[in-house]
């Protein structure tokens, strides 16, 4: 493990130091990573299997939990020395999610549950009014952008569109208000083949107009192509190892 | 940022309405319940304490004021002794006595009483905050065999003025020693009070003299037989009578006289207070009225607990819901506040829904109460003690909303962004 070494790294979104994470004390390592950096935006693959620790790296760049050793520094912030209600204000503020699937709020329409994220974030409310004066025209625009703006598609109940239109709204919720994070984990693993492409394509677009940075969390390798860059999770992740010697 | 969770709330729980709606029902008809019988029962408290009034002192022979309040004013039991003729006179003589009206029991007609008295009784007995006794039709008696029924026995039996009734001698309702040499005539049928005189045959002291004048100690005298006409012209003056209500000059004298009646020598009485022999009644019976409450409370605790379980239930479907929201950035506080808004709001509904639906049954039951039980049930603000039972089920709403509220919290600190399905 390299040691950590300050530096300037302003120009960073995501750098990690020397990380070590378990659920809980008894529990066993399930993250060690000597250094990962992301720079401002890049659009990232990281692949792995199952059990390679995605989903603890995606718990801690968003801030629901810590890392006990190390160091998770996320636009120039030490997430661990926020407390946690200071982590779910960041997230709030500069982190766009968006989930496998079953991503939206059944009981509000489109358009709400495209402004979420402003009922909890002002600065993301605020840019959100300053791009097209309301916030429910911005999520018109973005909507209109995702290809979800025709027809009665924002007058329907959320529960009755295709599994395609529910992530582009949900797409559409994370870029709103501009975040300058966007997590996608396993976005397109519920469409179809031939969806997969467009939806990750739109995703591009839409992150170079809000100048988000992109981490795209798949085990689909036939999507890496598309990205400027891959990090294999499983290749970088000592725990194994870490297991193995304790063993 | 508490504003927007209480607006998710609302817009969730509409989204599940007809399970809030249940919910809200069950809390509101358990709150109905509850106010209800608090109310009923101080409005019944309050109609029996008017039961009789204006009276100021009820006199019997010697007997604990209880026993002397049943009998002479609710008919029920009898009295132990009688109160000669002489010490009604003196009692009426007494110069702080304002009227007196005899009372005489012992006869029924169908299983209700017959109570002897004066034409005084129509104009001096008061009832239910100062209301006195009106005819529905006829008159009061005036002929020694008329007799004035209550509104029960007139419904009941079906008598309008005019018909011809016969006494029976003392309790029974089958019984075999009947009066019918000298039968009674209806003229007059009382307005219902809601009290025992509703229940009751009045009829003048004479005529209870009448009827017995050729009776001895429970039985006609053998071989002597006075006719109807033939008893008009005798003697009817009574030697005693069982009891008598006393009214007073000055309410300052009550208990100087009530002395005098008590300490009086030729005879052993007793004079009663009527409020304080009802107070005391009442609070034997109060026992009852108390398990009417406690039941309510129950009724309301189980209406809390099926929120409680309709709010539990709930959580496990809504996990995926608490996790959307902490990835836009919701705190587990606020999941906490959404679950706990919904449990106050539904707890609110319900009570408000319960006291509006309180209300609306008190205007429709109002007048039907008010004339079959003659208890008068005020539509005002509720009182005091009422908005301490309202509020106390508003603070049990919100501790057992904090029980689903604190687990949802758990639930969404262990959770994450994990999506549980």
């Amino acid at each position: 493990m390299a040691a950590w070494v300050p530096q300037d790294d302003q120009l960073l979104v995501i750098d990690i130091r020397d990380l070590l994470f378990r659920w809980d004390d008894a529990a066993p390592v399930v993250l060690v990573l000597g250094q990962l950096s992301i720079a401002p935006g890049e659009h990232i693959f990281i692949e792995g299997p199952s059990g390679s620790g995605k989903s603890t790296l995606l718990s801690l760049l968003a801030g629901v939990t810590a890392a006990q050793r190390g160091s998770v520094r996320v636009l120039g912030k030490d997430l661990e020395r926020l407390s946690s209600v200071e982590r779910d204000h960041f997230r709030a503020d500069h982190i766009g999610y968006i989930f496998q699937m079953f991503n939206l709020i059944p009981y509000l329409s489109v358009v709400e549950n495209v402004t979420l994220p402003c009922r909890f974030s002002s600065s993301r409310r605020a840019k959100a009014i300053a791009r097209t004066g309301s916030l429910e025209q911005e999520a018109r625009r973005l909507l209109d952008h995702l290809d979800m703006a025709h027809g009665d598609l924002l007058d329907r109940p959320v529960t009755t569109l295709s599994v395609g239109q529910q992530q582009r709204v949900a797409a559409a919720r994370a870029l709103m208000g501009s975040p300058e994070l966007l997590i996608a984990d396993e976005p397109t693993s519920s469409l179809d083949a031939d969806r997969r492409e467009s939806f990750v394509n739109l995703l591009f677009e839409e992150c170079r107009q809000a100048d988000s940075t992109l981490v795209f969390v798949s085990h689909d390798a036939s999507l890496e192509r598309l990205f400027g860059r891959t990090v294999d999770l499983a290749a970088i992740n000592e725990a194994p190892h870490l297991a193995e010697a304790a063993s | 940022m508490k504003a927007p969770i209480f607006a998710l709330a609302w817009k969730s729980l509409i989204n599940r309405r007809l399970t809030a709606a249940l919910t809200v029902l069950s809390i509101a008809l358990s709150i109905t319940l509850l106010i209800g019988v608090e109310r009923l029962r101080t409005e019944a408290r309050a109609s029996f304490a008017n039961t009789i009034s204006g009276t100021d002192l009820i006199v019997g022979a010697r007997s604990g004021p209880v026993q002397l309040l049943l009998y002479a004013v609710f008919r029920i039991g009898d009295a132990s002794n009688n109160i000669s003729w002489a010490s009604y006179q003196e009692i009426a003589r007494h110069p702080s006595v304002a009227w007196t009206v005899p009372l005489t029991l012992g006869d029924s007609h169908r299983g209700f009483r017959v109570l002897g008295t004066t034409a005084g009784y129509f104009e001096h007995y008061r009832f239910a905050r100062d209301r006195s006794l009106d005819f529905a039709a006829g008159r009061p008696f005036h002929d020694l065999y008329d007799a004035v029924v209550g509104a029960e026995i007139a419904e009941s039996l079906g008598y309008r003025p005019g018909d011809p009734i016969v006494v029976a001698h003392g309790a029974s309702d089958v019984s075999f020693a009947r009066h019918d040499d000298k039968p009674f005539r209806v003229v007059g049928i009382l307005e219902r009070t809601g009290t025992p005189v509703d229940r009751t045959v009045h009829v003048g002291l004479e005529a209870i003299e009448a009827i017995h004048i050729d009776w001895q100690r429970g039985a006609p005298i053998p071989g002597v037989s006075i006719d109807a006409d033939q008893a008009r012209v005798m003697d009817l003056q009574p030697k005693a009578i069982t009891a008598a209500l006393v009214g007073l000059k000055s309410k300052i004298v009550t208990f100087r006289v009530q002395r005098f009646i008590n300490d009086y020598p030729q005879e052993p009485l007793t004079a009663v207070l009527p409020g304080v022999a009802l107070s005391q009644l009442w609070d034997l019976i109060g026992i009852a009225e108390n398990a009417l409450l406690i039941v309510s409370t129950f009724v309301v605790i189980v209406g809390l607990f099926g929120m409680l379980t309709a709010l539990l239930t709930s959580l496990n479907e809504r996990r995926r819901e608490m996790a959307i929201l902490r990835s836009v950035g919701a705190r587990p506080g606020h999941v906490f506040a959404l679950i706990m808004g919904e449990a106050g709001f539904l707890t609110l509904l319900g009570v408000s829904l319960g006291i509006l639906l309180l209300y609306a049954l008190l205007l429709i039951g109002q007048p039907i109460v008010e004339s079959r039980f003659g208890i008068f049930i005020g539509i005002g603000m509720p009182s005091r003690y009422e908005w301490i039972l309202m509020g106390t089920v508003l603070l049990a709403g919100f501790l057992v909303g904090g029980i689903p509220s604190y687990r949802a919290y758990r639930l969404s600190l262990a959770d994450g962004l994990s999506l549980r399905v």
